[in-house]
Protein backbone atom coordinates (compact mmCIF):
# COMPACT_ATOMS: atom_id res chain seq x y z
CA UNK A 1 0.00 0.00 0.00
CA UNK A 2 1.53 3.45 -0.87
CA UNK A 3 0.93 6.47 1.50
CA UNK A 4 1.80 9.61 0.66
CA UNK A 5 2.10 12.31 3.43
CA UNK A 6 -1.06 13.79 2.60
CA UNK A 7 -3.54 10.70 2.96
CA UNK A 8 -4.44 8.58 5.79
CA UNK A 9 -3.57 5.35 5.78
CA UNK A 10 -6.10 2.96 4.07
CA UNK A 11 -7.12 1.70 7.61
CA UNK A 12 -8.01 5.25 8.68
CA UNK A 13 -10.05 6.10 5.89
CA UNK A 14 -12.10 2.65 5.96
CA UNK A 15 -12.64 3.45 9.61
CA UNK A 16 -13.78 6.99 9.42
CA UNK A 17 -16.18 6.04 6.55
CA UNK A 18 -18.18 3.28 9.15
CA UNK A 19 -18.07 6.22 11.12
CA UNK A 20 -19.33 8.85 9.42
CA UNK A 21 -20.94 7.24 7.08
CA UNK A 22 -21.92 4.30 8.24
CA UNK A 23 -20.30 2.46 5.43
CA UNK A 24 -21.26 -1.07 5.12
CA UNK A 25 -18.37 -1.77 2.22
CA UNK A 26 -15.87 -0.10 4.67
CA UNK A 27 -16.92 -2.28 7.54
CA UNK A 28 -16.48 -5.42 5.33
CA UNK A 29 -12.86 -4.34 4.32
CA UNK A 30 -11.79 -3.66 8.34
CA UNK A 31 -13.83 -7.26 8.82
CA UNK A 32 -11.63 -9.09 5.55
CA UNK A 33 -8.08 -6.87 7.07
CA UNK A 34 -8.61 -7.63 10.62
CA UNK A 35 -10.67 -10.90 11.69
CA UNK A 36 -7.84 -13.17 10.46
CA UNK A 37 -5.70 -11.42 12.55
CA UNK A 38 -7.47 -10.87 15.53
CA UNK A 39 -8.19 -14.76 15.46
CA UNK A 40 -4.46 -15.17 15.33
CA UNK A 41 -3.91 -13.10 17.73
CA UNK A 42 -6.62 -14.20 20.27
CA UNK A 43 -5.20 -17.78 19.79
CA UNK A 44 -2.05 -17.05 20.93
CA UNK A 45 -3.26 -16.34 24.03
CA UNK A 46 -4.86 -19.95 24.52
CA UNK A 47 -8.36 -19.56 22.76
CA UNK A 48 -9.74 -22.48 21.24
CA UNK A 49 -10.71 -22.01 17.84
CA UNK A 50 -14.37 -21.57 18.76
CA UNK A 51 -13.83 -19.14 21.57
CA UNK A 52 -11.94 -16.85 19.24
CA UNK A 53 -14.40 -16.67 16.61
CA UNK A 54 -16.97 -15.82 19.44
CA UNK A 55 -14.31 -12.77 20.64
CA UNK A 56 -13.85 -11.79 16.40
CA UNK A 57 -17.45 -11.40 16.30
CA UNK A 58 -18.06 -9.31 19.60
CA UNK A 59 -14.96 -7.10 18.79
CA UNK A 60 -16.09 -6.58 15.13
CA UNK A 61 -19.80 -5.89 16.07
CA UNK A 62 -18.01 -3.53 18.75
CA UNK A 63 -16.37 -1.85 15.77
CA UNK A 64 -19.33 -1.25 14.32
CA UNK A 65 -21.42 -0.13 17.37
CA UNK A 66 -18.49 2.20 19.09
CA UNK A 67 -17.30 3.92 16.05
CA UNK A 68 -18.35 6.91 17.37
CA UNK A 69 -15.81 6.87 20.25
CA UNK A 70 -12.65 6.40 17.31
CA UNK A 71 -10.86 9.70 17.31
CA UNK A 72 -7.84 9.29 14.44
CA UNK A 73 -5.95 12.42 16.17
CA UNK A 74 -5.55 9.86 19.73
CA UNK A 75 -5.51 6.02 18.17
CA UNK A 76 -4.54 4.35 15.00
CA UNK A 77 -7.51 1.88 13.93
CA UNK A 78 -5.45 -1.04 15.57
CA UNK A 79 -4.88 0.06 18.59
CA UNK A 80 -8.24 1.19 18.91
CA UNK A 81 -9.17 -2.30 17.69
CA UNK A 82 -6.53 -3.74 20.38
CA UNK A 83 -7.96 -2.33 22.90
CA UNK A 84 -11.53 -4.21 22.46
CA UNK A 85 -10.07 -7.23 21.72
CA UNK A 86 -8.45 -7.17 25.56
CA UNK A 87 -11.51 -5.99 27.18
CA UNK A 88 -13.47 -8.92 25.20
CA UNK A 89 -10.48 -10.86 26.15
CA UNK A 90 -10.57 -9.95 29.66
CA UNK A 91 -14.62 -10.18 29.93
CA UNK A 92 -14.53 -13.73 28.45
CA UNK A 93 -11.79 -15.28 29.86
CA UNK A 94 -11.94 -13.61 33.55
CA UNK A 95 -15.30 -13.20 33.66
CA UNK A 96 -14.25 -9.41 34.31
CA UNK A 97 -15.27 -5.99 33.51
CA UNK A 98 -11.79 -4.19 32.70
CA UNK A 99 -12.59 -0.46 34.13
CA UNK A 100 -11.98 1.95 31.30
CA UNK A 101 -10.63 5.96 31.47
CA UNK A 102 -13.37 8.35 31.26
CA UNK A 103 -13.41 9.34 27.53
CA UNK A 104 -12.43 12.73 26.00
CA UNK A 105 -14.88 14.59 24.95
CA UNK A 106 -14.21 16.68 22.02
CA UNK A 107 -16.32 20.25 21.75
CA UNK A 108 -18.60 19.59 18.93
CA UNK A 109 -18.08 20.94 15.85
CA UNK A 110 -14.30 20.18 15.86
CA UNK A 111 -12.71 19.90 12.79
CA UNK A 112 -10.51 17.16 11.88
CA UNK A 113 -6.68 18.56 12.58
CA UNK A 114 -5.05 16.28 9.64
CA UNK A 115 -1.55 17.41 10.80
CA UNK A 116 -1.87 15.78 14.13
CA UNK A 117 -3.80 12.71 12.70
CA UNK A 118 -0.66 12.43 9.96
CA UNK A 119 1.87 13.18 12.50
CA UNK A 120 0.08 10.17 15.24
CA UNK A 121 0.61 8.00 11.78
CA UNK A 122 4.08 8.58 11.03
CA UNK A 123 4.80 7.76 14.97
CA UNK A 124 3.84 4.86 14.14
CA UNK A 125 5.83 3.98 11.76
CA UNK A 126 8.61 5.11 13.71
CA UNK A 127 7.38 2.76 16.26
CA UNK A 128 7.21 -0.48 13.80
CA UNK A 129 10.15 -0.12 12.44
CA UNK A 130 11.88 0.26 16.32
CA UNK A 131 9.75 -3.46 17.17
CA UNK A 132 10.87 -4.82 13.86
CA UNK A 133 14.68 -4.02 15.00
CA UNK A 134 13.88 -6.08 18.53
CA UNK A 135 15.99 -9.34 18.77
CA UNK A 136 13.42 -12.16 18.12
CA UNK A 137 13.67 -13.44 21.89
CA UNK A 138 12.66 -9.08 23.06
CA UNK A 139 9.74 -9.47 20.90
CA UNK A 140 8.83 -12.51 22.28
CA UNK A 141 8.89 -10.81 25.77
CA UNK A 142 6.66 -7.93 24.28
CA UNK A 143 4.69 -9.82 22.76
CA UNK A 144 4.20 -12.05 25.89
CA UNK A 145 3.57 -8.32 27.84
CA UNK A 146 0.89 -7.17 24.97
CA UNK A 147 -1.04 -10.53 25.11
CA UNK A 148 -1.51 -9.97 28.63
CA UNK A 149 0.69 -12.98 29.62
CA UNK A 150 2.87 -11.37 32.37
CA UNK A 151 2.75 -13.08 35.68
CA UNK A 152 1.87 -11.31 38.82
CA UNK A 153 5.48 -10.78 39.79
CA UNK A 154 6.75 -9.12 36.92
CA UNK A 155 4.07 -6.51 36.84
CA UNK A 156 4.38 -5.87 40.73
CA UNK A 157 8.44 -4.82 39.92
CA UNK A 158 8.24 -1.58 38.35
CA UNK A 159 11.57 -2.72 36.13
CA UNK A 160 9.36 -5.84 35.15
CA UNK A 161 8.75 -5.05 31.47
CA UNK A 162 11.75 -5.33 29.31
CA UNK A 163 10.33 -2.77 26.96
CA UNK A 164 14.30 -2.02 25.62
CA UNK A 165 14.41 -0.18 22.87
CA UNK A 166 10.63 0.61 21.91
CA UNK A 167 11.08 2.02 25.52
CA UNK A 168 12.79 4.91 24.18
CA UNK A 169 10.99 5.17 21.13
CA UNK A 170 8.09 5.37 22.97
CA UNK A 171 9.78 8.08 25.12
CA UNK A 172 10.32 10.34 21.88
CA UNK A 173 7.32 9.71 20.28
CA UNK A 174 5.82 11.23 23.46
CA UNK A 175 7.12 14.04 23.85
CA UNK A 176 6.08 14.56 19.92
CA UNK A 177 2.90 14.28 20.76
CA UNK A 178 2.35 15.80 23.85
CA UNK A 179 3.32 19.02 21.69
CA UNK A 180 0.57 18.42 19.09
CA UNK A 181 -2.29 17.17 20.89
CA UNK A 182 -4.35 20.02 22.00
CA UNK A 183 -6.67 18.43 24.64
CA UNK A 184 -4.16 17.73 26.90
CA UNK A 185 -5.60 18.69 30.76
CA UNK A 186 -2.84 18.59 32.69
CA UNK B 1 -4.93 22.74 41.35
CA UNK B 2 -0.88 22.02 40.78
CA UNK B 3 0.33 19.98 38.34
CA UNK B 4 0.15 16.14 38.65
CA UNK B 5 3.46 15.32 39.61
CA UNK B 6 3.31 11.26 40.69
CA UNK B 7 2.15 9.05 37.78
CA UNK B 8 1.86 5.77 36.63
CA UNK B 9 4.56 3.85 36.11
CA UNK B 10 5.18 2.74 32.62
CA UNK B 11 5.45 -1.10 32.87
CA UNK B 12 2.18 -0.57 35.02
CA UNK B 13 0.79 1.49 32.02
CA UNK B 14 1.79 -1.37 29.79
CA UNK B 15 0.13 -4.27 32.04
CA UNK B 16 -3.52 -2.17 32.37
CA UNK B 17 -3.01 -1.93 28.16
CA UNK B 18 -3.02 -5.47 28.06
CA UNK B 19 -5.49 -6.06 30.82
CA UNK B 20 -3.30 -7.86 33.27
CA UNK B 21 -3.61 -5.64 36.06
CA UNK B 22 -6.33 -7.13 38.41
CA UNK B 23 -9.37 -5.30 38.65
CA UNK B 24 -8.54 -3.44 41.87
CA UNK B 25 -5.39 -2.04 40.36
CA UNK B 26 -7.34 -1.40 37.26
CA UNK B 27 -10.10 0.72 38.82
CA UNK B 28 -6.92 3.25 40.07
CA UNK B 29 -5.14 3.29 36.65
CA UNK B 30 -8.22 4.01 34.82
CA UNK B 31 -8.99 7.00 37.51
CA UNK B 32 -6.02 8.50 37.67
CA UNK B 33 -5.97 8.83 33.39
CA UNK B 34 -9.51 10.16 33.57
CA UNK B 35 -7.30 13.22 35.51
CA UNK B 36 -3.98 12.57 33.50
CA UNK B 37 -3.41 13.66 30.00
CA UNK B 38 0.84 12.96 30.29
CA UNK B 39 -0.57 9.32 31.40
CA UNK B 40 -3.77 8.97 28.85
CA UNK B 41 -1.21 9.76 25.70
CA UNK B 42 1.30 6.98 27.46
CA UNK B 43 -1.30 4.75 27.69
CA UNK B 44 -2.00 5.64 23.78
CA UNK B 45 1.19 4.89 23.11
CA UNK B 46 0.92 1.53 24.72
CA UNK B 47 -1.79 1.01 22.60
CA UNK B 48 -0.07 1.98 19.39
CA UNK B 49 2.03 -0.92 20.57
CA UNK B 50 -0.69 -3.34 20.79
CA UNK B 51 -1.87 -2.04 17.89
CA UNK B 52 0.87 -3.05 16.05
CA UNK B 53 1.49 -6.47 17.00
CA UNK B 54 -2.09 -7.42 16.58
CA UNK B 55 -0.99 -6.00 12.54
CA UNK B 56 1.63 -8.51 13.10
CA UNK B 57 -0.23 -11.02 14.19
CA UNK B 58 0.01 -14.70 12.08
CA UNK B 59 -3.17 -14.54 10.70
CA UNK B 60 -5.93 -17.27 11.37
CA UNK B 61 -8.37 -17.84 8.74
CA UNK B 62 -12.20 -17.47 10.38
CA UNK B 63 -14.82 -19.67 8.87
CA UNK B 64 -16.89 -18.74 5.93
CA UNK B 65 -20.33 -17.75 7.38
CA UNK B 66 -18.69 -15.35 10.05
CA UNK B 67 -18.93 -12.61 8.00
CA UNK B 68 -22.35 -12.82 6.91
CA UNK B 69 -23.23 -13.48 10.34
CA UNK B 70 -21.71 -10.25 11.42
CA UNK B 71 -22.53 -8.15 8.85
CA UNK B 72 -26.39 -9.27 9.15
CA UNK B 73 -26.35 -8.19 12.90
CA UNK B 74 -25.35 -4.40 12.33
CA UNK B 75 -28.86 -3.61 12.17
CA UNK B 76 -29.69 -5.78 15.18
CA UNK B 77 -30.82 -3.88 18.23
CA UNK B 78 -28.43 -3.60 21.53
CA UNK B 79 -28.23 -2.52 24.59
CA UNK B 80 -25.21 -0.08 25.03
CA UNK B 81 -23.26 -0.60 28.24
CA UNK B 82 -24.04 2.32 30.71
CA UNK B 83 -21.69 4.74 30.68
CA UNK B 84 -20.54 6.40 33.88
CA UNK B 85 -19.89 10.16 34.06
CA UNK B 86 -17.80 11.90 36.48
CA UNK B 87 -19.84 12.74 39.50
CA UNK B 88 -17.50 15.49 41.71
CA UNK B 89 -14.38 14.56 42.95
CA UNK B 90 -15.15 11.08 41.68
CA UNK B 91 -14.07 9.63 38.10
CA UNK B 92 -15.84 8.26 35.69
CA UNK B 93 -14.53 4.69 36.62
CA UNK B 94 -15.05 5.11 40.53
CA UNK B 95 -18.79 5.97 39.58
CA UNK B 96 -18.64 2.91 37.73
CA UNK B 97 -17.47 0.89 40.76
CA UNK B 98 -19.91 2.23 42.79
CA UNK B 99 -22.61 2.10 40.20
CA UNK B 100 -23.48 5.06 40.36
CA UNK B 101 -24.35 5.27 43.79
CA UNK B 102 -22.88 7.41 46.51
CA UNK B 103 -20.19 6.31 48.73
CA UNK B 104 -21.12 5.09 52.36
CA UNK B 105 -18.81 5.92 54.52
CA UNK B 106 -18.17 3.71 57.79
CA UNK B 107 -15.99 5.10 60.63
CA UNK B 108 -12.94 3.35 61.31
CA UNK B 109 -11.85 5.46 64.56
CA UNK B 110 -10.58 9.24 64.81
CA UNK B 111 -12.66 10.68 61.71
CA UNK B 112 -10.90 8.10 59.73
CA UNK B 113 -13.79 6.88 57.32
CA UNK B 114 -14.03 4.20 54.50
CA UNK B 115 -16.14 2.70 52.04
CA UNK B 116 -14.98 -0.83 50.63
CA UNK B 117 -15.82 -0.86 47.02
CA UNK B 118 -14.92 -4.08 45.90
CA UNK B 119 -13.19 -6.88 47.82
CA UNK B 120 -11.74 -10.19 46.57
CA UNK B 121 -9.05 -12.62 46.35
CA UNK B 122 -7.17 -10.71 43.89
CA UNK B 123 -7.08 -7.43 45.47
CA UNK B 124 -9.36 -4.53 47.35
CA UNK B 125 -10.39 -1.03 46.21
CA UNK B 126 -11.85 1.31 48.70
CA UNK B 127 -12.25 4.88 48.91
CA UNK B 128 -10.89 6.79 52.15
CA UNK B 129 -11.41 9.72 54.05
CA UNK B 130 -9.01 10.86 56.08
CA UNK B 131 -9.38 14.36 58.00
CA UNK B 132 -6.42 17.16 57.75
CA UNK B 133 -4.25 16.81 59.50
CA UNK B 134 -5.08 13.14 60.67
CA UNK B 135 -2.73 9.95 59.78
CA UNK B 136 -3.68 7.38 58.42
CA UNK B 137 -2.51 4.82 60.97
CA UNK B 138 1.02 3.56 60.03
CA UNK B 139 0.97 0.46 57.71
CA UNK B 140 3.02 -1.74 56.42
CA UNK B 141 2.50 -3.67 52.98
CA UNK B 142 1.91 -7.07 52.23
CA UNK B 143 1.82 -6.55 48.57
CA UNK B 144 1.50 -3.26 46.57
CA UNK B 145 -0.87 -0.41 47.22
CA UNK B 146 -1.98 1.93 44.81
CA UNK B 147 -3.34 5.34 46.27
CA UNK B 148 -4.86 8.45 44.29
CA UNK B 149 -5.87 11.35 45.65
CA UNK B 150 -9.30 12.58 44.68
CA UNK B 151 -9.89 15.70 47.23
CA UNK B 152 -6.99 17.27 49.35
CA UNK B 153 -3.31 16.20 49.75
CA UNK B 154 -1.59 13.98 51.96
CA UNK B 155 2.17 13.89 52.57
CA UNK B 156 4.12 10.67 53.76
CA UNK B 157 8.05 10.16 54.36
CA UNK B 158 7.99 9.89 50.05
CA UNK B 159 6.71 13.65 49.28
CA UNK B 160 3.27 15.11 49.21
CA UNK B 161 0.68 14.33 46.96
CA UNK B 162 -2.03 16.48 45.28
CA UNK B 163 -5.71 15.67 43.61
CA UNK B 164 -4.42 13.46 40.88
CA UNK B 165 -1.13 12.15 41.97
CA UNK B 166 -0.86 8.26 42.65
CA UNK B 167 1.72 6.53 44.81
CA UNK B 168 2.68 3.58 44.23
CA UNK B 169 3.65 1.45 46.81
CA UNK B 170 5.02 -1.78 47.70
CA UNK B 171 6.37 -3.88 50.55
CA UNK B 172 9.42 -2.22 50.84
CA UNK B 173 7.54 1.02 52.11
CA UNK B 174 6.38 1.63 55.69
CA UNK B 175 5.24 4.91 55.45
CA UNK B 176 2.25 7.04 57.35
CA UNK B 177 0.67 9.48 55.39
CA UNK B 178 -0.95 12.56 56.84
CA UNK B 179 -3.71 14.31 55.53
CA UNK B 180 -2.25 17.59 54.87
CA UNK B 181 -4.50 21.24 55.89
CA UNK B 182 -7.39 22.23 53.99
CA UNK B 183 -9.86 20.22 52.81
CA UNK B 184 -10.53 16.32 53.92
CA UNK B 185 -8.13 13.81 51.99
CA UNK B 186 -10.43 11.85 50.17
CA UNK B 187 -8.22 8.53 48.26
CA UNK B 188 -8.91 5.97 46.56
CA UNK B 189 -6.99 3.25 47.36
CA UNK B 190 -6.02 -0.54 46.19
CA UNK B 191 -4.25 -3.75 47.32
CA UNK B 192 -3.57 -6.79 46.31
CA UNK B 193 -3.14 -7.94 49.86
CA UNK B 194 -4.54 -6.60 53.20
CA UNK B 195 -2.92 -3.95 54.85
CA UNK B 196 -0.85 -4.67 57.70
CA UNK B 197 -1.67 -2.00 60.21
CA UNK B 198 0.53 -1.18 63.03
CA UNK B 199 -1.44 1.51 65.36
CA UNK B 200 -4.29 2.12 67.09
CA UNK B 201 -6.31 -1.55 65.33
CA UNK B 202 -4.31 -4.37 66.50
CA UNK B 203 -3.91 -6.84 63.46
CA UNK B 204 -6.76 -9.57 65.21
CA UNK B 205 -9.16 -6.35 64.52
CA UNK B 206 -8.11 -6.44 60.92
CA UNK B 207 -10.80 -8.78 59.42
CA UNK B 208 -13.39 -7.03 61.33
CA UNK B 209 -13.04 -4.10 59.97
CA UNK B 210 -12.11 -5.81 56.63
CA UNK B 211 -8.82 -3.46 56.24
Amino acid sequence: MVQTDTEYSQQTQWMIAVRDRRDRNAFAALFDHFAPRLKGFVMRSGASDHQAEEIVQDVMLAVWRKAASFDPHRAQVSAWIYQIARNRHIDIVRKENRPMPEELREDPGTEADASQIMGLEQETRHLKSALDKLRPEQREIIEKAYLGELTHQEISTQTGLPLGTIKSRIRLGLERLRHELKDLKS
Amino acid sequence: MSAIGHHVPESMLAAYAAGSLPNAFAVVVASHVSLCGQCRVALEAHQNVGGLLLEDAKTVSVSSRLKADILSQLDAPYRPEPVYDRSGIYPGPVMETLKGRKPRWKNLGRGVRQDILSEGKKGSVRLLYIPPGQAVPDHGHNGLELTLVLQGSFSDETGRFGVGDLEVADEELDHTPVADDGDACICLAATDAPLRFHAFMPRLLQPLFRI
